[in-house]
């Protein structure tokens, strides 16, 4: 694992040279619904190549910033920039070209239930890439099918397939305009031990070929662990500590302490 | 539990009880909040038609969705529009023949049904089977979508789901309910016929020309072509209450009822204002 982790962290070392702007910053997000603040203030950089881990309790607000980071939720005040590109005010014709460049995984994997495996990966390409020839489509979609372990699945519909052959697939179609920055929503949430591993080694995989920049939502530790060269730990709203596996463990923040005691 | 405790317990609760009682609310809290609702509902439809306007006529055009919700709206619905046309036309020509015999005017029969079926009941009846075929099943399944988080993943995928979820089905309600009508009208005047000449032979040719004699376009194509508007309609209200759907199977089940429901009311609402219009436009 700690060879993943090196080549992740080298891997960010090197396209921090290519490029300064980070791939997603978040600064001073506020969110709240209703009368619940969700999100008070939250600040967070992520560069290319990095893998982040955003972990915290059921409710504080995780799976919000990743909505807000792709724009499917619009934040009270705060900025997020993408790849330098402010969000803010953008019609969803603009927003359109910045997701382009992303790639999002639900935490339910989200997929057409009327699509077949194939049609669902297929499905980004159809819209986005008129360009390809109809068998170029279907080799793009065997091949990410492939990346993911899903190879002779092809037909089967999602209501037919696991949960964890599900998120595969939703990974498949994050994977297929070929993203520079990937979004996991609780990657691993419902899956068993074996199946929540192998989806870890997918992403690390995927990290290792693709070279994006990814943030992940989970409570999982171990999953944290395992994918990200940095984690942030969030609290009522607020990143309560952030760095390292190692720094956390270090950090004298009784919540921090609380935490990893019970992971 | 000791007298001394409940007591205490009811010295407790009785000030709640009264904050929380219904009658403690003021009598207008209801009927304002009733307007509050109704207001919101038409700010929302009209929010979300302007996006789905501005969606539907900028580029990239989603044809091949188009092209599959012409197919479920108009085709799938065929049948069903086909089976109720050829019903009004049996009822109307049954009760009609009745009534016209009793006035000595037997001899009006065939305008009687050809301008009844063409003028009004065509049209409506296709407009309110269409609007529980087609209103429940948009609504259901774009209220689907929404739960199990389809419409956030199109959206994730940068595609404008006003475009593509919307904008087809409105449009193909509004292509299809003038040309299901005409079939419904068909049918209606056939069966029509039939359910005459079973009664009293004539000849279709006789029974066309006689209910045709005297007609204009302007009797026949506005009551046609204002199911587009119904059309319209069915198509605004189904999408935009499955796509703000919230909360599991129950709100699938919601957002269905209340397509039908709201379209079917809203169709009948708009015939009694375009029947007004084409009268005093189309005299």
């Amino acid at each position: 694992m700690a060879t993943a982790f090196d080549t992740a962290m080298k891997q960010g070392d090197d396209s921090l040279e290519e490029s300064s702007v980070p791939a997603v910053a978040v600064e001073n997000l506020e969110k709240s619904f209703g009368t619940q603040k969700v999100l008070n203030g939250i600040s967070l950089t992520i560069d290319r190549g990095q893998t982040m881990a955003v972990l915290g309790r059921s409710g504080t607000g995780k799976s919000v910033l990743l909505r807000i980071i792709i724009g499917l939720v619009r934040p009270d005040s705060g900025s997020v920039r993408i790849l330098g590109q402010e969000t803010a005010g953008l019609n969803m014709d603009e927003l359109g070209e910045i997701r382009k460049k992303m790639g999002f995984l639900f935490q339910h994997a989200a997929l057409y239930d009327s699509l077949t495996v194939a049609e669902n990966v297929a499905f980004p390409l159809d819209h986005h890439r008129p360009d390809l020839s109809k068998s170029d489509r279907n080799d793009r979609v065997a091949q990410l099918l492939h990346e993911v372990g899903m190879d002779g699945h092809f037909k089967k519909m999602p209501s037919n397939i696991s949960g964890g052959m599900q998120k595969r697939v939703g990974l498949a179609r994050a994977l297929a305009l070929e993203p520079e920055i990937l979004l996991l929503d609780e990657p691993t949430a419902g899956l068993d031990p074996i199946s929540s591993g192998e989806i870890d080694e997918l992403v690390l995989k995927l990290q290792r070929e693709h070279h994006m920049a990814s943030i992940v939502v989970t409570h999982d530790l171990h999953s944290a662990k395992a994918i990200a060269n940095r984690l942030a730990l969030l609290d009522k709203g607020n990143v309560v500590a952030e760095g390292t596996f190692a720094d956390l463990q270090q950090s004298d923040i009784p919540f921090v302490q609380e935490f990893l005691k019970h992971s | 539990m000791s007298q001394t405790q409940l007591t205490a317990e009811r010295s407790v609760r009785a000030p709640q009880s009264a904050e929380q009682s219904p009658s403690a609310e003021p009598w207008y809290d209801w009927p304002l909040g009733f307007v509050n609702s109704l207001f919101e509902w038409f700010g929302g439809i009209g929010v979300f038609s302007w996006r789905v306007l501005r969606a539907g006529v900028t580029p990239p055009y989603e044809w091949r969705e188009l092209i599959r919700q012409l197919d479920e709206v108009g085709s799938k619905s065929l049948p069903l529009v086909a089976m109720a046309g050829a019903a009004i036309g049996v009822v109307l020509s049954m009760e009609a023949r009745t009534s016209l015999s009793r006035f000595g005017a037997k001899s009006m029969l065939p305008s009687a049904i050809v301008y009844a079926i063409v003028q009004e009941m065509g049209p409506i009846i296709t407009s309110l089977v269409v609007s529980g075929r087609v209103g429940a099943g948009i609504g259901a399944e774009l209220a689907s979508m929404k739960v199990t988080e389809q419409i956030d993943a199109i959206e994730a995928s940068a595609i404008n789901p006003y475009r593509l979820l919307a904008a087809t089905r409105i449009l193909a309600c509004i292509l299809m309910l003038p040309l299901l009508t005409i079939a419904a009208d068909a049918c209606g005047l056939f069966m029509g016929w039939v359910t005459q000449t079973i009664i009293e032979p004539v000849s279709l040719r006789q029974f066309i020309n006689s209910g045709f004699s005297g007609a204009t376009f302007n009797g026949f194509l506005p009551p046609t072509f204002k199911t587009a508007v119904f059309g319209l309609i069915i198509g605004v209200i189904a999408c935009f209450q499955g796509m703000k759907t919230q909360g599991g199977a129950a709100g699938v089940g919601r957002a269905a009822t209340e397509s039908v429901v709201l379209s079917s009311l809203f169709v009948i609402l708009a015939d009694v204002v375009l029947v007004k219009f084409i009268l005093v436009f189309f005299p």
